[in-house]
């Protein structure tokens, strides 16, 4: 299963990519095979003021809705409008194409809290 | 799954692990919810052939003198329309108000002697249910746990079988039952399924199941098929608008709600249980089970969504899902008897915001 270093990872299977104050948040490679096939996202609103593990969007799969959190808090600058027409893009380039949104950070000193990719890669192997 | 203990096991379990299925609770039993995607395996069972475990449901026999006219007062159709070999579909209910305790196949095996398939989540009430109301002289053995089976579905389906099952001398037709012989031991194969689809379901002897699991897989190969989990069979059967006990039928949803009145013999000999209560309420139906579909994109329709009429709710989705097939949300809905009209527009609110739906005719997929 692919982990990338430079990512920032939560419990509940999100990926953070810190660029400067920029946070882009997707779904691990683990979360989209659990899922399946996605078929429908709802994604946050541009201008959103979201907490750390605010439910930020929902991902459809066929068989269930999943809540997705935002790994930190601050406010969404842009949404991955390409899922509207291609949802799937979550399931064939999960870490790529397939991110959900941007959030401007508000609080940088939350991505201290968040996990490693060992750390994440030691809460898959349980 | 981490409650293993008290979760049931498929026999076909080592199979699925083998296929790396990802495994669900479902109904109190481990069963696989898919193998690769449910989108590609509801393709494969539309275009060639599938092959679902269905170990879970639960396998009944009823013998002796009088009992096609006891079950005709424990069903709502009527078991005297059988010959020898056929199979229906029919419905359990309660008595207070006519709401389903379980939906069924019984086939009619010889004179006085059905097999009943049912249910997995109701095989312990449904024994119960048969066993207080049996009469003398009438036995009934509950074969849920000596019992593998399999459903074969798709329009290759019977060329598999035919070439799997060379000893099997008749092909059963629609909703037939035939018996051969398999590995030297009594075996069922009926052409009944739950996808919409032409196939069979055959029954084996549990100790036998991973045998014909791997049999009919390595011999449709070359037809395309594959293993199909739970999810594509709830993508499958939704389409066909066939019915999920628990979700479009239950205790508080009775057949003329759910529109199954076909299967319902108000004129048959025998009174059955629940009838005085269908009669009552075919005058005054509370609700009524359409199908519908989302008019552009937008999310799955899921259970217990409210739909709306004109700004007003009319009702709630019983089930619903992306539909494969016509690649967008469908459903179906217990609402307002008034508004059930095909071409009626509703809408479905989905967290909060409503989107646009049309009611259609069932089914939302007929095979061509």
């Amino acid at each position: 299963m692919n982990i990338p270093t430079e990512l920032k990872y939560l419990e509940s299977h999100e990926w953070i990519r810190i660029e400067g104050n920029i946070g882009t948040v997707g779904i691990t490679e683990h979360a989209q095979s659990e899922l399946s096939d996605v078929v429908f996202v709802d994604l946050p609103k541009v201008g959103k003021k979201l907490a750390a593990k605010d439910t930020a969007a929902v991902i459809e799969s066929v068989k269930a809705a999943s809540d997705i959190y935002s790994p930190v808090s601050g406010e969404v600058i842009e949404a991955n409008k390409r899922l509207e027409s291609e949802p799937a893009l979550i399931n064939t380039s999960s870490y790529g194409d397939g991110w959900l949104f941007k959030i401007k950070l508000s609080n940088p000193d939350e991505v201290g809290a968040l996990k490693t990719a060992d750390a994440y890669a030691a809460l898959l192997k349980g | 799954m981490s409650d293993a203990g008290t979760v049931l096991k498929s026999p076909l379990h080592s199979a699925h692990e083998k296929l790396n299925a990802r495994l669900v609770e479902f109904a109190g039993w481990c069963m696989p919810v898919f193998y690769k995607s449910i989108i590609e395996e509801h393709h494969a069972v539309r275009k060639a052939a599938g092959l679902f475990d269905i170990s879970h449901m639960g396998e009944f026999r009823v013998k002796g003198p009088g009992a096609a006219a006891w079950l005709n007062t424990l069903f709502t159709n009527d078991t005297r329309k059988l010959k020898p070999g056929g199979g229906q579909y029919t419905l359990m209910l309660r008595e207070e108000d006519g709401g389903v305790i379980d939906d069924l196949i019984i086939y009619l095996l010889e004179p006085d002697h059905f097999y009943l398939v049912v249910n997995a989540s109701m095989i312990g009430p449904d024994f119960e249910w048969l066993n207080a109301h049996k009469p003398e002289g009438i036995t009934l053995t509950n074969e849920s746990d000596e019992t593998a089976a399999v459903a074969l579905q798709g329009p290759v389906s019977v060329e598999i079988f035919k070439e799997a099952f060379p000893q099997a001398t008749t092909i059963p037709t629609r909703n037939q039952i035939v018996n051969f012989t398999y590995e030297g031991q009594l075996a069922y194969a009926a052409r009944t399924g739950y996808t919409g689809e032409d196939g069979l379901e055959i029954f084996v002897p549990v100790a036998l199941g991973i045998h014909l699991w791997e049999h009919i897989l390595k011999v449709g190969k070359d037809r395309g098929i594959l293993p199909i989990g739970l999810g594509a069979r709830d993508t499958l059967r939704l389409e066909a608008c066939l019915p999920l006990n628990g979700h479009d039928l239950g205790p508080e949803i009775t057949p003329l709600q759910a529109g199954l009145e076909k299967f319902v013999s108000f004129t048959k000999t025998e009174s059955f249980i629940g009838k005085s209560s269908l009669e009552k309420e075919k005058t005054h139906l509370r609700r009524r089970s359409v199908a519908f579909t989302l008019t552009a994109g937008g999310p799955p329709p899921r259970e217990h969504y409210e739909v709306l009429h004109d700004g007003k709710k009319i009702g709630e989705v019983s089930s619903g899902t992306q539909s494969p097939t016509l690649q967008k949300g469908i459903g179906m809905a217990l609402v307002d008897p008034a508004v059930t009209a095909p071409g009626t527009n509703i809408e479905i609110n989905v967290r909060g915001k409503n989107y646009p739906a049309v009611i259609q005719p069932k089914p939302l997929y007929k095979r061509p």
